[in-house]
């Protein structure tokens, strides 16, 4: 752990190697993904720093930090989606479930259905509502007959908070809902394969106030069921939604800790200056 | 040979012409520069503005005297018609010579007068379609005039062959009269079009799925341009190829399986079109497919799906407008592809379900009604013009549907490059 | 609650299998369409090859008094059949032009026959027995060979195999191309300097527009019929003469060039037009001193690439005649003339076996020459491309 921390910020005693600073009281501590000296590289140049987090379970963990900080490539090495790109190298663990996911002989696919993600802007298929929710459990075998479908499809749409706006047009393309609703449709989407982990690439940064709350809510009802990962730009955001909050810079963690805790009583210098605004 | 002689001191008389209007226009404008006065534009402009002022109306009057004399007959010896252009000329440059003042702004006429240079150009391929359109129509109607509309729509037996005995009034004379059924003809343009997209819409489908999902980008910058080779090669050079080397094999093929096949059977022609295409197919294809947005394909693999199954089910539904629209215009590219056909396929008019046999082409008609000598007013040789006209209804309304399909994909994903 | 990872690799297996299978199935499309372009080669040239080479034949020449009036008296009996009839023919015009020739005798190697020809390259021959044994035997001494063909590069077309050869139809490419490019070229040009530079954006230029997207589509051989009608029927432009031929390609290659030369102009930057429009250069001088010359070289090889297509163009030159019969080489631009894929067309009708080779041969001269071009318009291309 790099924490450089100042003597002011010390009153509370270095925690454990991974572990955040400060504890919440409230949080489920049981472990989701642990990460312990995870690299990253883009062809040269190093992205990723000796990173070590302990993600727990049914938590909302928000990532922040100025941009270009690396906390995006971060949450892409949790389902190896940077295995798109080719140039990536990736040394260290990311560990889930007692595997190591950056191994080859784990599958990416299946790792993908227990991790799913939502992307910063909404991408539904170019299918009718409906079948953007019913094809991946439909094609993962969760679902096999039509009435269990159906009942999956209201139940993901429910838990997304669409239902309502939506139940009478199911099968008018995704496409042409507004931009909120086609982010939660997305959330739909992935919460439809029920997986353990939901990360969140900036899920609100496209979207207007009023669908921002709405999604900001939605993750705070999900947050039961699934462990949510996001990343945000916008800090009031992860005060609002996150019980614990990882600051990023430059491909480090400057410090992960309870979420109140960071934005009352950082234990860093950096992350105190960024939070008050002055830089970032 | 008098002509030709005229034209050219014409042309050099007009070149004298207009090298004394830039000299003097130049100098003139020069001159009053030189006085002191401010000019709205530069000597040279002027001098340009001048020869512009000679030399245009000359050749107008030059080209609609011509055109008056081949169109309408107009008996205009060509002598007073060049001199009277010549005299335009000299008017001209008089004219030209008095706008070389300060308070002329000769930059802007100049500009002017190009902008309508360009906007004539531009009229040249509209012109283009409009005498495509004109010259079949017009051929076509009279060949109608001949034979009835319905009769060669829905007539299922082509047999010109007296044909040019009627157009030298010999009518009687012929053994029977000639036919005009074009639906044999278009049965085998079908057929053969029919298996050619069976050879180069899967090929060259799953070829660009293969160079823009799978390939590595080594592979992928040396694939495109080799299969564009494809669509380089001649198609007189494919006909030679489906009637020497094809047509020999699938006839030994059809003999092995203890079929009848004849040389010029329809699956030659047919497979070799097929390969010709598959460049459309795959560089359209190809493009489309990589202008799904990258977003789609990540939204499916989030969600667990294998490359495949986002392929499958994601990328190529999104693709379909542009996939569809590739396969649209390959197929009015293989209706309307003569060579191979006439170098291949048969010439006899045969309505057949069985690709084995020889049949014919709308493509093959044409060209057989328009070479040799034939008298130009005989039905035969109108009536590739009315085969024509079917051709280009035909291939208009393909392209269209596939222009409008392109840009309905492109407004979906905000693609430019298409 | 939810399933282990292992659980859930078990269960894609087979999804897995049929995601490569979908990889190989493609990955063998791209491959088969690879061979097609191999086998197309290869076949070519194993047929067109040959063509390079042609049967020479060592005779005595005895130029007596028959031969003035009949060739083939010059020739031993035997060998006669041997030699191509244009030889034979040449004889007695020959006399005529040199009489000092009468009553004396000449070894030459002179062109042999077609059928000799196919014979020594193990084709299907006409041959009788004796004839062959003939031919092995001269073979053995050395006095009948296989030697490089200058007569295909130097003569037109003939009715006999082995005199016929690509010059004539080549003349009447160049000359044909030399029209097409005068007038496809500036009329694309402006047309497209037109459309990106002036015109505004209003149902004129958008008609325009569609009508060179559609014209681009549309079949080669209602090109044909247009010039047809039009070109000979209407103005009279001579048949068969370049001139039509010309006029008619250039319509076709209009829209690639227009079209070209759109996409260059849209790629120089609208910095370079707003710095020039900023030191008081017009509209037309922007376009003159800075836009076109940085296009340039994107027009050129557009250009070059339509020039290539409109080269093996066939079927519209079948339709305005000039799939004609031309043995003697003509620079006129009014007279009738052939060009190379219409030669090719005339002898894949012939139907002399020896003519098949003569075919592959003149396809491997055009298939080299599109090569050559689309070659360089590629180096053209790279050489000029430019970053912005």
């Amino acid at each position: 752990m790099n924490i450089q921390a100042a003597p002011r910020h010390t009153s509370q005693p270095t925690p454990a190697v991974g572990q955040p600073h400060t504890r919440n009281a409230d949080a489920c501590h049981e472990l989701s993904i642990r990460v312990r000296d995870l690299n990253l590289w883009y062809g040269e140049s190093q992205a990723l720093k000796g990173l070590n987090i302990d993600l727990f379970q049914k938590n909302v963990t928000a990532l922040i930090g100025p941009s270009g900080c690396g906390k995006s490539t971060f949450l892409r090495c949790l389902n190896r989606m940077n295995d798109l790109i080719p140039s990536v190298r990736i040394e260290g663990l990311v560990e889930m479930d007692g595997h190591d996911v950056n191994q080859v002989k784990m599958d990416e696919v299946a790792l993908r259905r227990r991790v799913g993600m939502v992307f910063q802007k909404p991408n539904p298929f170019p299918k009718s509502i409906y079948e953007n929710i019913a094809y991946a459990p439909r094609m993962h075998d969760l679902v096999s007959r039509k009435p269990e479908q159906d009942e999956l499809v209201e139940k993901a749409l429910r838990d997304a908070g669409l239902w309502e706006e939506v139940k009478d047009k199911l099968h008018q393309p995704g496409t042409s809902l507004s931009g909120g609703q086609q982010q939660r449709l997305c959330i739909a989407r992935a919460i439809a394969v029920q997986p353990d982990v939901i990360l969140m690439d900036e899920p609100t940064s496209a979207l207007d106030p009023i669908s921002t709350a709405t999604i900001e809510d939605l993750m705070d009802r999900l947050k039961e069921q699934f462990t949510i990962i996001t990343v945000t730009h916008n800090m009031q955001q992860a005060a609002r939604v996150a019980d614990y909050t990882a600051f990023f810079h430059l491909g480090e963690i400057v410090e992960y800790n309870d979420t109140k805790t960071m934005f009352s009583n950082p234990a860093t210098k950096k992350a105190e200056d960024y939070i008050t605004g002055r830089y970032g | 040979m008098q002509t030709d002689q005229l034209l050219s001191l014409f042309s050099g008389v007009l070149l004298l012409l207009g090298l004394i209007a830039f000299f003097l226009g130049r100098a003139k404008a020069a001159r009053v520069r030189a006085g002191g006065t401010a000019m709205h534009a530069q000597p040279d402009q002027y001098a340009w503005f001048a020869v512009l002022a000679t030399a245009g109306p000359a050749i107008t009057v030059g080209a609609v005297g011509a055109f008056l004399m081949l169109l309408l007959g107009a008996e205009i010896p060509t002598l007073y018609l060049l001199a009277g252009s010549l005299v335009v000329a000299a008017i001209g440059l008089l004219v030209g010579m008095r706008q070389v003042r300060p308070d002329f702004h000769a930059r802007k006429a100049i500009e002017r007068v190009i902008r309508w240079i360009l906007k004539a150009a531009a009229l040249i391929s509209i012109l283009t379609t409009f005498g495509i359109l004109i010259s079949i129509v017009f051929e076509a109607l009279r060949f109608f005039q001949m034979h009835s509309f319905w009769e060669f729509i829905t007539g299922t037996v082509w047999n010109p062959g007296a044909s040019f005995l009627a157009a030298a009034g010999r009518a009687e004379e012929g053994a029977s009269a000639a036919q005009f059924g074009s639906v044999p003809l278009f049965a085998g343009t079908f057929m053969i079009t029919a298996i050619a997209m069976l050879v180069a819409i899967p090929i060259g489908l799953l070829a660009a799925i293969y160079m823009a999902e799978f390939a590595p980008a080594r592979v992928r910058t040396l694939a495109k341009p080799t299969l564009e080779v494809l669509a380089g090669i001649p198609t007189v050079v494919y006909g030679f190829f489906a009637a020497i080397t094809v047509a020999p094999i699938i006839v030994a093929i059809a003999n092995f399986f203890g079929l009848d096949a004849a040389f010029n059977n329809a699956v030659a022609p047919g497979i070799v079109m097929g390969i010709m295409i598959i460049p459309f197919i795959s560089s359209l294809s190809d493009d489309v497919i990589n202008s799904v947005p990258d977003s789609m394909r990540q939204g499916s693999l989030a969600l667990g799906m294998t490359k495949g199954e986002t392929i499958r089910d994601v990328v190529l539904p999104a693709a379909l407008p542009g996939i569809i629209s590739a396969s649209l215009l390959a197929v009015s590219r293989a209706l309307g592809e003569t060579m191979i056909v006439v170098m291949a396929a048969g010439m006899r008019p045969n309505l057949t379900a069985n690709p084995l046999e020889d049949m014919t082409t709308v493509t093959v008609r044409i060209v057989a009604a328009l070479t040799g000598d034939l008298e130009f007013e005989s039905a035969e040789t109108l009536s590739a013009f009315a085969l024509g006209l079917v051709l280009f209804a035909v291939t208009l309304s393909l392209n269209l549907v596939s222009v409008l399909m392109i840009r309905r994909f492109r407004e979906k994903y905000r693609v430019n490059n298409l | 609650m939810s399933q282990t990872f292992d659980e859930i690799s078990a269960q894609l297996k087979k999804r897995h299998r049929r995601s490569a299978r979908l990889k190989w199935i493609s990955m063998g499309a791209l491959g088969l369409a690879g061979l097609f372009l191999l086998w197309f080669f290869s076949d070519m040239l194993g047929k067109g090859l040959p063509a390079f080479q042609q049967a020479q034949i060592q005779v005595e020449i005895d130029y007596n008094e028959d031969a003035q009036r009949m060739g083939r008296a010059a020739l031993d009996r035997d060998v006669s059949r041997l030699v191509s009839r244009t030889f034979e023919r040449m004889i007695p015009v020959q006399m005529r032009e040199n009489p000092e020739l009468l009553g004396t005798t000449e070894t030459r190697w002179v062109l042999a026959d077609g059928e000799v020809d196919q014979y020594l390259k193990g084709h299907r021959h006409k041959l009788n027995e004796a004839q062959q044994a003939l031919v092995d035997e001269l073979a053995a001494e050395g006095r009948v060979a296989l030697k490089f063909n200058t007569t295909f590069f130097t003569t037109g077309d003939s009715k006999m195999p082995e005199a016929s050869g690509i010059l004539s139809a080549a003349v009447g490419t160049v000359m044909t191309m030399l029209v097409t490019l005068a007038i496809a070229f500036p009329i694309g040009v402006m047309t497209a300097v037109y459309l990106e530079e002036f015109a505004p954006d209003n149902r004129f230029t958008q008609l325009i527009e569609i009508n060179i997207n559609n014209l681009a589509a549309i079949p080669s051989i209602l090109f044909g019929l247009l010039g047809l009608a039009i070109f000979i029927n209407f103005f009279g432009v001579p048949r068969s003469s370049p001139l039509v031929g010309g006029m008619t390609l250039a319509l076709m290659t209009l829209p690639v060039i227009i079209i070209a030369t759109r996409t260059a102009l849209r790629s120089v930057p609208d910095s370079i037009r707003h710095a020039a429009f900023g030191v008081g250069c017009s509209r037309w001088q922007v376009v003159r001193d800075h836009v076109l010359p940085l296009a340039m070289p994107g027009i050129m090889t557009g250009s070059i690439i339509g020039l290539a297509q409109a080269m093996g163009e066939t079927a519209p030159l079948i339709i305005v005649g000039m799939v004609a019969f031309i043995p003697d080489v003509s620079a006129s631009f009014t007279e009738a003339a052939t060009v190379l894929p219409a030669q090719v067309f005339t002898w894949a009708g012939e139907p002399e076996k020896a003519f098949v080779e003569k075919t592959a041969g003149g396809i491997l001269v055009l298939l080299a020459i599109l090569i050559f071009l689309n070659a360089t318009a590629v180096i053209l291309r790279k050489k000029f491309e430019r970053r912005w």
